[in-house]
């Protein structure tokens, strides 16, 4: 067994050692008659050639989205990453190491934490961020349990176009921790107006930008409305690149802002792990759920790094901590900060304004279409067009002539009739005019 | 050739601040500058942008570098770093075994790893089979009829199952208020509870560390919804009444949530639902060894009983004679008729559920029984060494996985459990885990996992005894100027919690021109 160094002289030479015959006397403590008696009933061990082969044969019965047109986003999105992101963040010293709880011989971890929490921080226009959270669903729902302990409210107002599976997971949490969630009704043409569900109870607002519909949104109106009903505005980002060209939710009056990191770095890995980034102004640090990596000096007077403000954590506060997160999503971070540190404001910058071109090219091509029509005059890289008829089965009819069009609005939010005939198309840098033209050209087959 | 001199000379003073291969490195905001990008890209088309009038004012601040410079940076912090890789890391409770790079390589192949989580279900039946069979070998390791697979951490685990526990009872309408938690817990299992509305009462351990099945039953009531209990727990002990609990809690018409954190002493050895186990999260980054990155990310897929079975989140992977599905949506199907709702945007921690199948696939049945004897002989090996040397909190007997110390031992030393921990560290160890559990004084717990071979226990064990000795010989300043040889001496945590610096910001002007 290829992992497993000791040797059976080693182990009947340690047994004589500990003063046992044999290794069962070890397990004395296991109740009579729940020792097994042999291994479960499952294959025996393989060598690395055998594994590759079984997990290939997996692997090769899905189609990767390099190999196609593709335009599927909804929270995930397909983007280059320079191949040194991969390469270092398999470096052993980050890939094999745990949450700097001795600092000392953690430095490497911890700088790039404050470097990250630093970069989040300015990306999103706001005063601090954590070490990240699961995703950006998670990071969603602690946001809403944060607003809760701030306002001592507990009932969250939560937009219509918010991602449905964000949704799913405040009020999941919510239900099963007795809060309240007013959610709104999705609004495809992207003309919501939350504020007006907004009351004396409401701690918080939850809101989208880029919405899941592709529009996006000035919140400084609804900042300054929840602002005055007492309620805190969480706004929510799913596509983190755009960011490199829109005005930051910290810059429109937002209290907490939560993203999804996966575009920065991270595979598409059907759905994770992904990184979620938590950020807030100074004054509410201390609620803050997560990791915190803060600056210091050591005992010879130079700067390093620690985890700081753990008082708000579980492994000290017990059931009295900010949450019950005991991790971040550190080898995404790391993934997310090299690839941000690669690009530099000017990368991120281009990289955004390429993403849009993109984005506007394919909904002026696919508005040539005599039966489709777009419903975003504003958005980044994602949109939503109205075609005639069920939209999953023109998707699948588009993903038979080989071209992945998009998400039906319907598999993210089933049971309303009136999302039935949506697509939502994501495009980004890597897809190029032919990949357009192809689209264009299936999807006028597919409706002909 | 001259012959060299060797002199005792003290570490030098270096005109960089550099130490040979330690390197000092600036942060990224003191060498990287706006315009500079490692990052080639096109030109984008001119166009109007369609951005609603939206696009920022303002620059973001955000320094670039160059590839050169930034592998070098990032290469650099990684010299900082202590990993698996790098040697003995017998952190206690964190299992921090060998990572195989084969998990690594199958994770990467293009039909895991650039698959979008909403591709149309005919293209990923791959991605579907594999958590099939992932959550295949879970429950025959278990011995529990489902698994939830979407738990993207331990502590995420812990919530998904305490959350089926509360769905199950709303179900039957019983509305119950307090979950028991032993003191011997992890510190997720009270905030867990705590986060779903539960008022948490401690039951303390008895003598030997364990808990005590007469001192449950005092606590059970028909208020009582259920108990967390760790197994093995965190003293490294198996909870040799686990079956009498588990009795006692349902009669009590609770449920029992096990903490899965050290499933790596059991498994292929003891099924927790042969224990009486409800619900049990398995760290798949501890017990299946995917890597730890740093901190995370981690994926805490739960096991449930029968009972528990029904209130699973979604979406979830159905197998079944019609073939391997994907349920997305509240309702539910078959078994699996109550679903609770949603933890996470997509399906779990995919990437990581590759690793660790791969890893199943290469120990197999056999292997990982092996692997957990190995993790419980080394742990009481090390115990042997040092048992004449180290105070034991419950008296020395057979451990699991791991071996708790106390700090009675240094009684009168003047020395403590960190300095002990920060003399490993230049002893080119990282240390094990201290100050946890709490229900030992000074607590040092030391699991060393399978992947240690005798020698490097042999090692370690003596490196410890050579440390006793010095304790007790009064040699203090080994342990209260350690660490001396690491990248760091030891860091002012009070000051950086008093005056929290959590980000960079650009120095004002005059300190600039300093």
């Amino acid at each position: 067994m290829r992992y497993l160094p000791l040797t059976n002289e080693d182990r009947a030479e340690m047994l004589a050692k500990i003063g046992v015959g044999k290794i069962d006397d070890l397990f004395a403590d296991v109740p009579a008659g729940k020792l097994l008696p042999e291994p479960p009933a499952l294959p025996p061990h393989k060598s690395e050639l055998e594994v590759e082969r079984v997990l290939g044969h997996m692997a090769a019965r899905n189609l990767p989205a390099g190999s196609l047109p593709f335009f599927v986003g909804c929270g995930a999105y397909k983007h280059h990453v320079p191949a040194s992101v991969d390469h270092l963040i398999q470096r052993s010293e980050f890939l094999t190491s745990y949450t700097p709880y001795q600092p000392e011989i953690a430095q490497g971890t911890l700088q790039y934490l404050f470097e990250f929490q630093t970069q989040v921080a300015m990306l999103t226009g706001m005063e601090v961020a954590n070490a990240s959270m699961y995703d950006g669903s998670t990071a969603a729902a602690e946001a809403v349990l944060m607003a809760h302990r701030l306002t001592k409210r507990r009932k969250a107002v939560v937009a219509g176009n918010l991602h449905p599976h964000y949704r799913g997971v405040i009020e999941t949490i919510s239900a099963m921790a007795g809060d309240q969630v007013t959610a709104l009704p999705p609004q495809p043409a992207g003309n919501e107006d939350v504020s007006a569900a907004l009351d004396q109870e409401s701690s918080c607002v939850v809101v989208q930008t880029p919405d899941v519909f592709g529009h996006v949104h000035d919140l400084a109106p609804l900042a300054e409305k929840a602002h005055a009903a007492g309620a805190l505005l969480i706004a929510v980002v799913t596509e983190v690149v755009s960011l490199g060209v829109l005005t930051p939710p910290g810059d429109m009056g937002a209290d907490i802002v939560v993203a999804e990191g996966q575009s920065l770095g991270n595979a598409l890995a059907y759905g994770g792990p992904y990184l979620g980034l938590f950020a807030s102004r100074q004054k509410f640090v201390r609620q803050m759920p997560g990791r915190l990596a803060g600056q210091t000096v050591d005992a010879d007077g130079r700067r390093g790094f620690v985890l700081t403000l753990s008082a708000r954590e579980q492994h000290i506060r017990r059931e009295k901590a900010t949450s019950n997160i005991c991790t971040n999503s550190g080898l995404c971070a790391l993934a997310f900060t090299i690839h941000l540190t690669l690009l530099g404001e000017a990368g991120l910058t281009r990289l955004a304004r390429i993403n849009h071109a993109n984005a506007v090219k394919l909904a002026d091509a696919l508005a040539q279409l005599p039966a489709v029509s777009v419903l975003n005059s504003a958005f980044f890289n994602e949109f939503t067009i109205r075609v005639p008829g069920d939209a999953a089965t023109v998707v699948e009819a588009l993903a038979q002539r080989r071209v992945l069009g998009g998400v039906p609005a319907s598999r993210l939010d089933p049971g309303r009739p009136e999302l039935k005939d949506l697509i939502i198309v994501a495009s980004t840098e890597v897809n190029t005019d032919e990949d357009r033209a192809a689209y264009a050209a299936a999807l006028g087959k597919v409706l002909a | 050739m001259n012959e060299q001199t060797i002199t005792t000379a003290p570490t030098p003073a270096t005109f960089t601040g550099n130490r040979a291969l330690d390197i000092e490195e600036a942060l990224i905001f003191e060498t990287g500058r706006p315009e500079v990008t490692g990052v080639d890209l096109e030109e984008p088309a001119a166009l109007t942008p369609r951005l609603g009038g939206l696009e920022r004012k303002a620059p973001i601040g955000l320094p670039g570098l160059t590839e050169p410079e930034a592998v070098r940076h990032y290469v650099r912090l990684s010299h900082k770093n202590y990993g698996i890789d790098s040697g003995m890391f017998p952190l206690g409770s964190c299992t921090m075994k060998h990572n195989p790079r084969l998990n690594e390589k199958m994770a990467r192949l293009a039909g895991f790893g650039d698959i979008h989580p909403l591709q149309p279900l005919s293209m990923v039946q791959g991605a579907l089979a594999l958590i099939a069979e992932l959550a295949r070998w879970l429950r025959e390791l278990t011995g529990m009829p489902a698994i939830a697979m979407t738990p993207k951490a331990g502590a995420h685990g812990e919530l998904a199952g305490m959350m089926a526990i509360k769905a199950a009872l709303a179900a039957r309408g019983d509305k119950r208020s307090v979950v028991l938690v032993p003191e011997s817990a992890h510190g997720t299992n009270p905030a867990t509870a705590a986060l779903l509305g539960y008022r948490v009462e401690p039951v303390p351990a008895r003598g030997d560390g364990t808990v005590d099945p007469a001192e449950v039953e005092k606590h059970l009531n028909s208020d009582v919804a259920a108990i967390m209990l760790t197994n093995p727990n965190t003293c490294g002990l198996f909870e040799r009444d686990i079956v009498a609990i588990g009795d006692a809690v349902h009669r009590a018409g609770a449920l029992f949530y096990a903490d899965g954190a050290n499933f790596n002493a059991t498994v292929g050895k003891v099924r927790p639902g042969d224990l009486g186990v409800d619900a049990m999260h398995i760290n798949l980054h501890k017990t299946f060894s995917t890597p730890h990155g740093g901190g995370g990310p981690g994926a805490g897929p739960v096991a449930l009983s029968a009972a528990l079975a029904p209130f699973v989140p979604v979406p979830f992977v159905l197998a079944d004679a019609e073939g391997v599905r994907l349920v997305e949506h509240a309702a539910g199907v078959g078994a699996y008729a109550k679903p609770f709702g949603r933890l996470s945007a997509f399906h779990g921690q995919f990437g990581t559920f590759v690793r660790a199948l791969s890893y199943m696939l290469s120990h197999g049945s056999d292997g990982m029984r092996q692997a957990s004897e190995d993790a419980v002989l080394n742990a009481n090996y090390v115990r042997a060494g040092l048992r004449d040397l180290l105070s034991q909190p419950f008296g020395d007997r057979a451990c699991m996985h791991e071996v708790l110390f106390d700090d009675r031992w240094l009684d009168g030393t003047g020395i403590t459990t960190l300095d002990v921990a920060k003399a490993l560290i230049d002893e080119g160890y990282h240390p094990m885990t201290v100050y946890f559990p709490l229900v030992a004084h000074g607590a040092m717990l030391i699991e060393p996992t399978e992947s240690e071979s005798k020698a490097s226990l042999d090692l370690f064990i003596a490196t410890l005894r050579d440390l006793a000795f010095a304790a007790k010989a009064g040699e203090k300043a080994r342990f209260l100027d350690a660490p001396r040889l690491a990248p760091r001496r030891r860091l002012d945590e009070t000051r950086a919690a008093r005056t929290p610096v959590l980000r960079w910001r650009k120095p004002p002007p005059a300190q600039a021109a300093e």
